[in-house]
């Protein structure tokens, strides 16, 4: 039988997963990026299923907010991509070192 | 035996999402990664869709991969990168990364084997009546406890939107147009060329 244990498992190794991501792919700033919305996904799979097994909305009007957030930061993280692209001609982690403070 | 089409689809659909995110950070190149990105989310979809969150599940087909996903693609195709020297550190750094990820799935686990949560199971909860709509229900709630929420995330968005457009819009490149600050600032010299001298072999003079 299926139990809220199941899950999760699910969203612990999706969190695992996107947490390995940012470890290993610490160069590129959209694989970063997509290793955020990875564990965002692994966070609402866990309020959903809450939200299923507890018979309550409020994980689900939770998960509204956080998927209205995580569009807003995903826009606007990709525009600061495109501007830091066309400045610095790369997206190389490690060659944007020149922020002073 | 009678299968139980829940747990298969379950193990079906958590499968294909987890393969999907594993690719997402092995792949190397970004665009597929972005592709593979998209399978994540529709399996993740369809694993809601079990949970009978019907609106989240085709809203995050919907937003995140018919906009959220389509975005990231078109930055990654816009921008022609070379992308060899980013993947260069990827073994050094993966040592690190399956340590982080075990230790956190190992701590998750060992909590969730610990617990008494195991005892209700997803096929024996309370049915919801057959004219039961989620989207109702959602709406309800959203309109009325979580008013204020509902009007900051609309907020955000609109912060969100003028951010992005501010940061990226470089004005008029290509085409001319009126700028009336430079029109109304302009002094006589700038347009006026008095020429003293005029001698009688000059092509000036008509």
């Amino acid at each position: 039988m299926l139990s809220i244990v199941d899950y999760l498992i699910f969203s612990g190794l999706m969190f695992g997963i996107g947490t390995m991501g940012i470890a290993i792919n610490r160069k590129n700033v959209i694989v970063l990026l997509m290793c955020i919305e990875l564990i965002l996904l692994a966070v609402n799979t866990n309020f959903v299923a809450f939200s299923r097994f507890l018979d309550q909305t409020t994980g689900e009007i939770f998960v509204f907010f956080i998927l209205t957030v995580a569009a807003a930061e995903a826009a606007i993280g990709l525009a600061i991509l495109v501007v830091l692209y066309r400045q610095r001609n790369t997206i190389n982690v490690e060659e944007l070192d020149e922020l002073k403070g | 035996m009678e299968i139980d089409w829940l747990k298969f689809f379950f193990y079906c659909y958590a499968a294909l999402a987890l393969f999907g995110a594993t690719m997402v950070i092995f792949s190397r190149n970004s665009v597929r990664a972005v592709l593979f990105l998209v399978l994540t989310f529709v399996a993740s979809a369809g694993l809601w869709m079990l949970l009978q969150a019907e609106f989240l599940a085709l809203i995050l087909i919907l937003v995140y991969v018919g906009a959220v996903m389509v975005l990231f693609l078109f930055v990654v195709m816009m921008l022609n990168m070379n992308l060899s020297p980013l993947k260069e550190g990827f073994v050094r750094y993966l040592p690190l990364g399956i340590l982080i990820a075990a230790t956190i799935v190992a701590q998750l686990v060992w909590v969730y084997k610990n617990t008494d949560m195991a005892a209700l199971h997803l096929g024996e909860l309370a049915q919801k009546p057959a004219d039961y709509s989620n989207i109702t229900e959602l709406g309800l709630a959203l309109y009325t406890d979580y008013l204020y929420p509902f009007e900051i995330a609309g907020v955000i968005l609109l912060v969100a939107i003028i951010a992005a457009i501010a940061l990226t819009f470089r004005g008029p490149q290509n085409r001319r147009s009126q700028n009336i600050a430079v029109q109304v600032a302009t002094r006589k010299d700038d347009r006026l060329r008095v020429i003293k001298d005029v001698g009688p072999d000059s092509d000036l003079k008509a």
